[in-house]
């Protein structure tokens, strides 16, 4: 099944009738609706002349002072306004760091599995990615060496490491303070450049922000940042932290794009955060998230058969979950569409073939009933396909093999998943 | 078939009135997005051949929609069960609404390829051999006999695809014994009956059928070479990926035939109004029916509109004349 054949199927997911376990989308109608539509008013009728005319390339001062304000609360002290970039959200601020960093042919290295529109990004720029193993810590520090070593023999030219370190999508998992250091350490021998993406960060469930990569590297770490998750992703309006030298770059390529970011946008998220209780709703999102969360895992935990594996997320939107062995998300999707639930099967969180037996599950968006009833409709999906593979698995003609063997990419790279740690397998009691 | 000039506005015999449809796309099913694409291309020829036409989805809303805002036909611009089982004509016949194309018990056979094959079989066509086996015999009867059995009668390649549905969504060729099982796995996915058919090698055409009011009509029969050498979904609603020509570039009996097959099957089955059926030539001249299709993609690169451009007509016009025919006629 190619992708087109995928978005065909995903296209059934807008139906009511469908519970829908894969968009990653945020729950907005959670923010004060009327105030912020109050205030998005006013900023035409009273602030028409700024709001709705060209701004700065590198976008509004006022957002950027404010930018500096957020990032603070997860440690990035030092960081100057001027050194602020503001993106149309943080996926064009990626797109800007690869098209500065990155020619074709390149290698960056990237989690397994990875965010898709990173790998998107990457693509389009003709880079070549290699995944680096995780674990319920995170990225694994002594892959991401050998990964380096194994392209400094190859000869490969490895320009960044792109990380989400925090409540990790699609994986959930979130890299530990030990790990952060260690990551930090490598990047500093190898002379790495760390891409570090944190939408998620303020969305932790049971602790207080972990301090970023940046806060504790200014040099070597470019960051990228986002109001998508905490206020709202439909005003796209992210940004990038960057050394002075590099966001010069960053810059003239943002121009050359969009000219400049929205201004009525900007000003909607800086004058949400001047007069609106913006630490109060990432609460409140927060605590909503929580319950969905809670909703998903003890669903997950009442329901699913054995052999099957799943993260247990304490922050951001994500579960990722391991089918019983030789099941294949992408082939089970038409039987889960059959069953009205969808999910974004885990082949698309690789760049090189791999995640076949993950599906990644979201739950930031639907309500904890539909919640309970998709993880339902799931588990019986995942039964059917587990009867019908005691089927075909059981064809024992010396010839016969119901499920092909991993991608010999996948094999060779010696890339492993997330679920391939034993920590997964205590994912479901 | 005869030409006309598209009225400015397609006019409701007893009302004087703009002829108003309801276009439906959409649905539940895996062909939704190419339904929406079809719909939209639908409600976009009808509105420039005036009819009032609206497009809309075949949900919760639409038997309220219909009995507060009657049409004089619907449209059915559905793929997938929803559009072809028959399921839907059913209610709009209990409801008493008129639309365009074959009706209930005609789309129910039509729908289960197995079923339509026998059919066709039995008016003396020709079609590649056949079984078509439910999960539960493969379980019951152990899978490698079974399909140790389908490959020694049937022989390789073959071709695996669910007993139903349409776009080649799930459909396989198998060269290798090794592979069957998989393909199974991957087709059950799709639904409980799979449909494993003797693969015949040759020139694939498009053959659609059109009735106007003077009986089922031929359109030239549009010959498919993809890229990739499988006409899967992606070759087909991928612009680019697949080469067509209309006319087939086939010599003049096998196009003659082709025709009489298409018009054939579309009698034999009951279908009305317009259908295509999917045929290969192989090497020897034979034309082996494959299946019809009685909600025929009308999206940009689909093969109906393909061919009623090759015939001369315009789409609008066809289309519109088919609208006006259900809406001011019983069946």
């Amino acid at each position: 099944m190619k992708t087109s054949e995928i978005r065909a199927l995903f296209s059934v997911v807008s139906r009511p009738e469908v519970v829908s376990l894969a968009g990653g989308m945020p729950a907005v109608t959670a923010l004060p609706l009327d105030a912020v539509g109050s205030m998005i008013g006013e900023l035409v009728s009273g602030m028409g002349a700024q709001t709705l005319q060209y701004g700065s390339g590198q976008g509004d001062p006022r957002l950027r002072e404010r930018i500096c304000d957020v990032m603070a609360l997860e440690g990035i002290t030092d960081a100057s306004p001027s050194e602020v970039v503001v993106t149309v959200g943080s996926q064009q601020g990626l797109d800007l760091v690869t098209r500065v960093f990155v020619d074709p042919g390149d290698v960056i290295l990237a989690e397994g599995p990875s965010y898709v529109g990173a790998l998107g990004v990457f693509q389009s720029a003709q880079a070549r990615v290699r995944h680096v193993a995780m674990d319920d810590d995170g990225l694994i520090p002594e892959a991401l060496e050998q990964v380096l070593l194994e392209c400094r023999a190859a000869g490969d030219r490895v320009k960044f490491l792109y990380t989400v370190p925090n409540y990790h999508n699609p994986a959930g998992v979130t890299l530990s303070e030990a790990r952060r250091v260690a990551v930090m350490d490598i990047a500093d021998r190898y002379d790495l450049l760390v891409i570090e993406d944190n939408p998620y960060g303020l969305l932790g469930f049971d602790r207080e922000p972990m301090r970023a990569l940046r806060a504790r590297d200014s040099r070597r770490v470019i960051y990228l940042g986002s109001f998508s998750k905490t206020f709202s992703p439909g005003l796209r309006v992210g940004w990038v932290l960057a050394p002075l030298a590099v966001r010069e770059k960053l810059v003239l390529a943002t121009e050359a794009q969009v000219l400049c970011p929205p201004s009525l946008t900007q000003y909607a998220v800086a004058r949400y955060l001047d007069t609106q209780p913006w630490r109060e709703q990432i609460k409140h999102f927060v605590e909503l998230y929580r319950e969905r969360r809670d909703a998903t895992l003890e669903s997950l935990d009442q329901l699913m058969p054995a052999g099957t594996t799943w993260t247990r997320p304490d922050g951001g939107f994500y579960v990722w979950l391991k089918l019983p062995h030789g099941l294949d998300a992408k082939r089970m999707q038409p039987r889960a569409v059959n069953a009205h639930v969808a999910y974004v099967p885990g082949i698309g969180f690789y760049a090189d073939g791999g995640g076949r037996e993950y599906m990644r599950l979201s739950y930031c968006y639907p309500e904890p009933d539909q919640i309970r009833e998709g993880v339902r409709r799931l588990a019986r999906v995942i039964e059917a396909e587990l009867d019908l593979h005691s089927t075909f698995d059981a064809v024992d003609t010396g010839t016969f093999r119901a499920v092909p063997g991993r991608t010999p990419s996948h094999e060779a790279e010696n890339i492993v998943g997330p679920a391939n740690s034993d920590t997964y397998e205590d994912g479901r009691s | 078939m005869t030409e006309s000039a598209a009225a400015p506005a397609m006019e409701a015999a007893a009302t004087g009135q703009p002829l108003r449809a309801v276009v439906l796309a959409g649905g539940l099913a895996f062909e939704r997005e190419v339904s929406l694409s079809s719909g939209t291309q639908v409600w976009e020829e009808l509105t420039r051949a005036g009819v009032d036409a609206e497009l809309r989805d075949a949900d919760a809303e639409l038997l309220p929609g219909l009995a507060a805002a009657p049409a004089d036909a619907v449209f059915i611009a559905l793929h997938g069960a929803t559009g072809e089982d028959g399921a839907l004509r059913a209610v709009l016949d209990l409801a008493g609404v008129p639309y365009v194309g074959s009706p209930a018990a005609a789309c129910r056979l039509a729908w289960d390829k197995p079923a339509a094959k026998s059919v066709v079989r039995s008016a003396g066509l020709t079609t590649p051999d056949w079984v078509a086996l439910p999960h539960s015999t493969f379980r019951e009867l152990g899978a490698g006999a079974v399909l140790d059995l389908i490959v020694a009668r049937l022989g390789l390649p073959l071709m695996v695809k669910p007993a139903s549905g349409g776009s080649a969504l799930g459909a396989q060729k198998v060269t290798r014994v090794e592979d069957l099982p998989a393909a199974m796995v991957s087709c059950f996915a799709y639904g409980d009956t799979v449909l494993v058919e003797r693969f015949v090698d040759g020139v694939e055409l498009a053959l659609s059928v059109v009735d106007l009011g003077e009986g089922p009509e031929a359109l030239p029969a549009v010959e498919i070479t993809p890229a990739s050498g499988v006409f899967d979904y992606t070759a087909r609603y991928t612009p680019g990926l697949t080469e067509y020509h209309s006319p087939a570039r086939v010599a003049g009996d096998v196009a003659v035939r082709a025709a009489e097959l298409a018009v054939q099957v579309h009698r034999v089955l009951g279908l009305a109004d317009l259908s295509r059926t999917d045929a290969i030539v192989s090497p020897d001249g034979e034309v082996h029916f494959l299946e019809v299709n009685v909600s025929p993609g009308l999206t940009e690169t689909s093969m109906f509109p393909m061919a009623v451009e090759a015939a001369g007509h315009e789409l609008g016009d066809v289309l519109s004349r088919l609208l006006s025919r259900r809406a001011t006629s019983t069946r």
